[in-house]
């Protein structure tokens, strides 16, 4: 079974994001990049997959410029097989993403496609669950445990109230939350495997997807600051203060 | 201009993120028609008839919805979608579930999240972490929205007197199915809902630990939550989590104990009232964010807590 991984390139889950004066987005000129944390997850699993021998291929897919090769690399030094590069410089949306998957989709003929069930710089979550919809398929999102076994996929999800678990007929989508597993640090031989593995490069038009955006940013702020507060110096203090003062006790 | 919300549901009572999802329905303006979907709702759906300024309820009571599976109630849902303008949910689990299914099947792009309403088609919505905040204008003639509970005060329960309706159902579908769930049992409040919620976070330790907080959290009314250091610790269960990826809370006050405050966790309680901190680092970033901030061991601090609240 081939697996389909989609990888986005993100800035760097340690970075402190700095809004433009000009409000028209976020600072990412000099700042670093790096894979979707989520995502990482996702590869993770599929190489876990391949461990067990239940995935005989992993493609990882990045839709993006043309510096998101490097996290496609990243995914390959990580254990992913090839690479499909969709080339934009438009900022594309869930919609247009899944829309480019969907299509991808339909050429790999993938029995799995597992995807971070969301990216920490637009905070959508949204792609898995619409690519799950142009496919037809049934989907498993914020995954913490999969099993694939006799064509099903049995899925344990984090949920407000706990974990639940489903049973999907393959081919299936599924969308990693954070305690599915702990990626490895590539090795340094395979990340000069990697460089050796093939990327295909192509453009929305090829898979005939119009990846125009459906919304327009009016303006990016930062939110209203928090001023640090006092420093009580004991614990009575404090519940003097949370009582008389704050009056929230 | 009509909005439809999908609620969230439980014994038979409306769960306060989906009335807030209606409070930013009436926001937007038009009529708002909501959507009770499961099987034996006849308690729910008439407690959804009673919510102010509900205008409709719709019922779908079928095994199918039983579950909330995301193929069947998104399928409900976008056979509904031709009388509405936009559909709406709560950014609870089955909101994120399944609005962007629907959204996908109505080629629309969704708004995931809105933390405000600036007009029927203009929404301010929060990226990197709630880092920054995006005023976005969709150009999509339908909406597909999720929604900010802990941005919207909620509806109340009781007021309203909105007829109900039952929609057309449809079968269970074949390739997804329940299996089970291990739901936490708690009888405090839900961290969504609380007025009051108390957090640990690595600092404590342990999973025996936490029930340390469990006195001070009866004596309050308060939720208990955690970091994710503290879940991916195994400390306690998921779902206690507050932060990005786990639950957003805006309670009166939250209390963090041992919670060094990662930009991720700052995402998810950052908008509550007031802040208190308990740390023995004096340099966490937790106290940049606290009203008050107490250094301290928390050990020592939490059994003084509860003799103190215990003394009034």
């Amino acid at each position: 079974m081939k697996i389909l991984v989609p990888v986005k390139r993100v800035v760097d889950y340690n970075v402190k994001v700095r809004v433009k004066s000009d409000q028209s987005g976020v600072e990412l000129a000099g700042v670093k990049m790096a894979m979707n944390p989520f995502d990482e997850i996702a590869v993770e699993e599929a190489v876990r997959l391949k461990e067990k021998g239940v995935v005989t291929e992993i493609i990882a897919v990045s839709v993006g410029i043309t510096a998101a090769q490097e996290t496609i690399r990243t995914a390959l030094a990580m254990g992913a097989d090839r690479g499909i590069l969709v080339e934009t410089d438009v900022a594309v949306e869930p919609l247009a993403v899944a829309k480019i998957l969907k299509a991808i989709a339909d050429r790999e003929q993938p029995g799995l496609i597992i995807l971070g069930k969301q990216a920490i710089d637009d905070d959508m979550n949204a792609t898995g669950q619409m690519l799950a919809a142009f496919l037809g398929w049934p989907q498993g999102t914020f995954a913490s445990k999969v099993v694939i076994e006799d064509g099903t996929a049995t899925v344990t999800r984090e949920v407000d109230g706990g974990l639940e678990t489903l049973a999907l007929t393959l081919p299936a989508i599924i969308t990693a939350d954070l305690r599915l597993n702990e990626p490895r640090y590539a090795s340094l031989p395979n990340i000069m495997k990697a460089r050796k593995k093939p990327i295909d490069i192509v453009k929305p038009a090829d898979l005939g997807v119009d990846a125009a955006p459906r919304l327009t940013i009016l303006k990016v702020v930062e939110p209203a600051k928090r001023q640090a507060g006092k420093k009580v110096g004991s614990v009575a203090e404090l519940v003097d203060k949370l009582r008389n003062e704050a009056k929230v006790i | 201009m009509t909005s439809l919300v999908l609620l969230d549901h439980e014994a038979g009572l409306i769960k306060q993120p989906a009335r807030s999802a209606v409070a930013a329905a009436t926001k937007i303006g038009g009529d708002v028609h909501v959507l009770v979907a499961g099987e034996n709702i006849g308690d729910a759906a008439a407690a959804a008839a009673k919510l102010p300024g509900v205008t409709k309820v719709l019922t779908a009571d079928a095994p199918a919805y039983a579950h909330a599976l995301a193929e069947p109630l998104a399928d409900l849902l976008v056979s509904l979608a031709p009388a509405y303008s936009h559909i709406l949910s709560a950014s609870t689990a089955t909101g994120k579930n399944v609005l962007p299914r629907v959204a996908a099947f109505l080629d629309v792009q969704p708004l995931s999240d809105i933390a405000d309403v600036i007009d029927a088609d203009t929404f301010v919505r929060p990226i990197y972490a709630g880092n920054a905040l995006a005023t976005v204008k969709t150009a999509d003639a339908k909406k597909v929205i999720t929604v900010r509970a802990a941005s919207f005060d909620p509806v109340a329960a009781d007021g309203g007197a909105a007829p109900i309706e039952a929609a057309a159902t449809a079968d269970a579908p074949s390739t997804s199915r329940f299996l089970g769930a291990e739901l936490s049992k708690s009888e405090r409040p839900e961290l969504t809902a609380a007025r009051v919620v108390i957090s640990g976070g690595r600092g404590m330790q342990n999973g025996e630990n936490f029930h340390l907080l469990d006195p001070i959290a009866d004596k309050l009314g308060a939720a208990v939550g955690a970091s994710r250091a503290a879940v991916d610790a195994g400390f306690v269960p998921n779902d206690y989590q507050v932060g990005q990826t786990g639950k957003i809370v805006a309670p009166d006050l939250y209390v963090a104990v041992g919670i060094s405050g990662a930009i991720q966790h700052l995402a998810g309680m950052k908008d509550s009232k007031v802040i208190v901190a308990i740390n023995k680092d004096a340099d966490a970033p937790i106290f940049q964010v606290a009203d008050y901030g107490l250094v301290a061991d928390l050990f020592g601090a939490l059994p003084e807590l509860k003799a103190e609240l215990e003394k009034a």
